[in-house]
């Protein structure tokens, strides 16, 4: 499996760790959007978008990609994510 | 018996089972046996039948032999792939005593007891006996080649590699494909599982472009190996592909001569392309037919292989059994060869007629003969029946082009009615394309057309022009083949020949309505193999179809999938072995504490010395109370570089190491230190350490060994990800510095012998110094509850400064410690490790809520106030220690009311960390027991079922030595 690192290009899934799908923290206190963002997770099959870390060079990434074909879209720096 | 050939190799000598032979170097073992007329070659599966050599490629289900021998001997390798050289020595497989004189071959004579799914019929009862007695019973009665047992001193190789075009074998199509490819400029990786690339063109007679076939292949591989963008890999078999261009491929380095240190045997290569093309051709398929599994039945185009290629004859007569034109090509090269042709039956009624042998139309083999090879056939033909004396029958069924690597990522091949074979579906593989046999394309001259055309494709998509393409000319003949699978009659008919599964086997699993295709694999075995049914797998479920009444794209196929042919284990985790599996991270004190004798403990990748022992010492223990006294009543030095440094650093770091810690930084004034807490965003804690103002918007902060990689990630995470506002930047500086703690009454003392007067620094306080002429940092802060210090230099100064340190330590009475102690001294203290930080602990839990701020937003807030983290139930940390003095406590031990049944319902926490405090002289230990807080002076039970222990402990607070802190704070 490859995946794009928006500063490097592509690269090796071995060189990247996964942390999960790429959502907003609501801030604030505790409550129901809290709950939703650390616990409620879609499941497509299709395309969906989550945080990856490229570790040589320290870039959150946010790949979009497709977990019926594994077809790897493309991905931006997580900074310009949202 | 030799004839002329093509292969051209020097004369070798080589051993199977003990006999010598003589062998031309480079030629499979299987022509070097069918040179010698040797003719059984193993014994099968389950029955135990002599069998032989029946292909000349990577599919041969028979020919299995263990080549070499003592500890690097390999069983199961192909004789039809293995190359031979000088002295290789190769021995038969799955026979005792002897291949020829196998004694288990009474299980033949049992075959009607021995059908499809037996075992579980047969060894049903007494149940106790299925693991003790009949498994291993039936193991050692069925197999393939062994193992030696001991460690192989061989090493494989792995390997990357990248291209713009990767073509999977070099027939026709690939080299045609490869060519054009190459002379538009494409980075190109021509990739072939033979040793000489040219595929057919090696074996078979007809011209390409007016030169003899195999010249014209060598004339193109000549063109591409002087190509700087193109890389031959021949004897690299393409075994898998998978997601975004990566395909899998084993290269056979060094197994076709003799072992040599300095090269690999195998190498197990990822090759990332951009586009690829298959051009895997086809492979043979036999039919079944009423013993058909003797020595000297064969494939058709095997046995034209082994005249025309390699120069050996397969047998003295040959008969010819074929349902294809194909076929009888065997015919034609074989009496051009001047090998004799004994007749040629064609299942057809309209076969060709020839007038050099005699032809039986619509002929069918319905019997063999021979008892260690074949030595006649019997023939129902248009005219009647025959007998008729031959010694190798040539089979030839048909083509199945070779889909497999178009199916790895989930396609299934599709049914072509005409070809009457299975094509691989359409972008089954993203980026992979499909030239020649391998999608049902026979005719060279299609072959070619074929390769090129792809290649045209391949080279638009990688956005390189291509010129004009020129096909040369050759046959293109159309390929008629009639659908004969299986031939009726008395007798077994083979179709799995390496797993000795036979059409009855088939229509048993469809009677017992096993018809799902993947169930009757699974029932009878077919397929199973280490030759995965390469040979059988079409013709098994064609005889399915028919029995189940059904067509043969309505039954389907089962699914390939990788690797295409077997890959060693030793290939595949090449690199892995011993120091391999993982980095070692060494300290600069290693080779200092090593030298002192001190054992190493892992500590994530690092390795850490547990102790340091001293003459006369009798065990670990004894060496840790010495140096947590040392610590305690003098002084001691210990490395402590391993724990994670991050330098943090921007005008916003401050505010945003106020995110990240619970505490507050910002107002953190230069040359001060603070302990931090960090959540993660669930609202437990996830690490802790220190964080030192070293200027303005410049921060160091330290984390645990362990958690060093997942705090730079969750720095990172909070500054792009959470606050891309602040302006901050991150560094990992672990392997920068070298940092030493010296601790203990004297610790002033020796550090100011180091640094020409006594530091003038307060508690929690940094400054730099100079250590002779260095420029190092001094932190002043302790983690074993005496005035402590922790010293850095740049990490190539940590050696020395290691020796010096320790030498002034023991001017002063002390010396080095280890981890052992370090882990004392702390828990004295009821300071934290990863032990109570163990992801289920809140900051209530290890009671610094205090910690939290309610002055500001940080990671993990908001979490942390749910009910469940807020609980005043939980468990909470205290400090534990025996009501008898001498008494064990053990880590792991779960706590409970004294007199309550010690079981998981009852249970109110556990022991964290639990050592022999050599200062206090007892056991003393971390916990977290519910309502830990309001508990403090009463008495629970440590209960550890597994080890034995029980222990009546005093509950007290976590600090159990110098709680005011004067020692630390000087």
């Amino acid at each position: 499996m490859r995946l794009s690192c928006p500063h490097c290009g592509e690269r090796d899934r071995r060189e990247f760790t996964y942390k999960g799908a790429c959502l907003t923290p609501p801030g604030g206190d505790w409550g129901a959007a809290w709950d939703a963002y650390l616990h409620l997770r879609e499941n497509p099959a299709g395309e969906t978008r989550d945080l990856w870390y490229h570790e040589p060079c320290g870039t959150w990434a946010a790949v979009t990609r497709d977990t019926v074909s594994h077809a790897v879209a493309g991905s931006v720096a997580a900074r310009d994510a949202r | 018996m030799r004839l002329g050939g093509r292969h051209d190799g020097r004369e070798v000598r080589v051993r199977f089972d003990g006999r010598r032979l003589r062998a031309r170097e480079g030629e499979p073992l299987a022509a070097t046996l069918i040179a010698n007329r040797i003719r059984v070659v193993g014994r099968s599966f389950k029955y135990h039948r002599p069998r032989g050599i029946f292909t000349a490629g990577s599919e041969e289900p028979n020919a299995l032999v263990t080549v070499g021998t003592g500890a690097a001997r390999v069983p199961n390798v192909r004789a039809t792939v293995q190359e031979v050289y000088d002295g290789l020595e190769a021995t038969s497989q799955n026979a005792w005593p002897s291949v020829q004189r196998d004694l288990l071959a009474v299980n033949d004579l049992l075959w009607p007891m021995l059908g499809a799914g037996f075992y579980y019929k047969t060894f049903m009862w007494p149940r106790a006996f299925w693991e003790k007695v009949y498994e291993p019973a039936i193991r050692r009665a069925a197999g393939l080649g062994a193992l030696s047992g001991e460690v192989d001193g061989e090493v494989c190789e792995k390997a990357f590699a990248f291209c713009d075009l990767l073509v999977i074998g070099a027939g026709p199509a690939g080299l045609m494909a490869a060519r054009v490819a190459a002379r538009a400029g494409a980075r190109v990786i021509l990739a072939d599982e033979d040793r000489d690339m040219g595929g057919r063109c090696l074996s078979e007679t007809w011209e390409i472009g007016g030169l003899p076939g195999h010249l014209w292949a060598a004339g193109v591989v000549d063109e591409l190996a002087a190509m700087s963008n193109v890389t031959l890999m021949p004897r690299t078999t393409v075994t898998g592909a998978y997601d975004q261009g990566t395909y899998g491929a084993l290269e056979r380095v060094a197994l076709h001569r003799p072992a040599a240190p300095d090269l690999p045997r195998e190498c197990f290569w990822r090759i990332v392309a951009r586009r690829a093309i298959l051009c895997a051709g086809a492979l043979e398929r036999p039919v079944a037919f009423p013993g058909n599994d003797r020595p000297g039945v064969m494939t058709a185009s095997a046995v034209r292989s082994y005249v025309t290629r390699w120069g050996v004859a397969p047998g003295r007569a040959v008969t010819l059994f074929t349902a294809t034109d194909d076929g009888w090509r065997t015919a034609r090269d074989l009496a051009a060869a001047g090998v004799r042709i004994a007749g040629v039956a064609d299942a057809r009624f309209d076969a060709p007629e020839s007038g050099d042998f005699p032809v039986w139309r619509g002929g069918r083999v319905t019997g063999t003969a021979g008892r260690t090879g074949l030595t006649s056939i019997e023939i129902v033909h248009e005219g009647g029946t025959l007998r008729q004396r031959t010694d190798c029958l040539a089979v030839s069924g048909g083509w199945n082009p070779s889909v497999h690597l178009t199916c790895h990522m989930g396609a299934r091949p599709v049914w072509a009615p005409e070809a009457l074979c299975f094509v691989p579906a359409e972008g089954g593989v993203p980026g992979l394309s499909v030239a020649g046999a391998a999608r049902g394309v026979f005719s060279t001259r299609g072959c070619l057309e074929d390769g090129a055309a792809r290649a045209r494709e391949a080279l638009e998509a990688l956005g390189l022009a291509c010129g004009a393409v020129e096909v040369p000319g050759a046959e293109d003949d159309p390929c008629r083949v009639a659908p004969l699978w299986h031939v009726p009659g008395k007798g077994r008919a083979w179709l799995d020949l390496q797993n000795d599964v036979t059409v009855k086997d088939i229509a048993l699993a469809a009677r017992e309505n096993f018809r799902s295709v993947e169930h009757m694999k699974r029932y009878t075995t077919q397929g199973m193999a280490p030759d995965q049914g390469k040979t059988s797998n079409v013709a098994a479920l064609a005889v399915l179809a028919e029995l189940t009444g059904r067509t043969i794209p309505e039954t389907g196929t089962t699914t390939f999938r990788p690797p295409f042919v077997p890959v060693s284990i030793a290939a595949m985790g090449a690199g892995g072995e011993g120091r391999g599996f993982a980095p070692e991270r060494l300290a600069p004190s290693h080779e200092a504490a090593e030298a002192r004798g001190a054992p190493m403990i892992e500590a994530g990748l690092w390795y850490r010395p547990s102790h340091f022992p001293a003459p006369g010492e009798t065990g670990w223990q004894e060496a840790c109370d010495r140096e947590v006294r040392m610590v305690r009543q003098a002084v001691g030095v210990t490395d402590v570089s391993t724990l994670g440094k991050i330098e943090v650093s921007g005008p916003d770091a401050g505010a945003f190491l106020d995110h990240v810690y619970t505490g507050t930084f910002s107002t953190l004034k230069p040359g001060r230190v603070r302990y931090g807490l960090m959540l993660r965003e669930d609202g437990f804690v996830m690490d802790d350490g220190t964080a030192a103002c070293l200027g303005p918007g410049r921060y160091l902060i330290t984390t645990t060994t362990a958690a060093a990689g997942q705090v730079m990630r969750h720095l990172d995470y909070v500054a792009q990800v959470l606050r891309p506002d602040l302006d901050v930047v991150s560094a990992s500086v672990t392997e920068h510095w070298a940092q030493f703690a010296v601790a203990g009454p004297t610790a002033r003392t020796l550090l100011g012998a180091l640094l020409d007067g006594p530091p003038e620094l307060a508690f929690m306080g940094t400054a730099e110094v100079s250590v002779a002429g260095v420029a190092g940092r001094l932190f002043r802060i302790s983690f074993s509850g005496e005035e402590g210090y922790e010293i850095a230099v740049p990490a190539r100064f940590g050696d020395a400064l290691w020796r010096q340190l320790v030498a002034l330590a023991e001017g002063l009475g002390g010396g080095p410690y280890g981890i052992e102690a370090l882990n004392v001294l702390r828990i004295e203290k009821g300071f934290l490790t990863h032990a109570e930080i163990d992801g289920r602990a809140t900051a209530q839990d290890l009671g610094m809520e205090g910690m939290l701020s309610g002055a500001k937003d940080f990671v993990g807030r908001a979490a942390a106030q749910r009910p469940g983290l807020t609980d005043p139930e939980r468990p909470r940390l205290v400090g534990l220690r025996p009501v008898i003095a001498g008494e064990p406590l053990v880590a792991g031990a779960y706590l409970f009311d004294v007199g309550e049944v010690p079981k998981r319902e009852t249970a109110l926490g556990h022991v964290s960390s639990a050592c022999h405090s050599a200062t206090l002289g007892m056991a003393l230990g971390l916990g977290f027991l519910r309502n830990g807080a309001e508990r403090l002076g009463e008495r629970v039970i440590a209960v550890d079922h597994m080890r034995h222990v029980m222990t009546l402990c005093d509950v007290t607070r976590p600090c159990a030595y110098d709680p005011g802190g004067g020692r630390m704070r000087g």
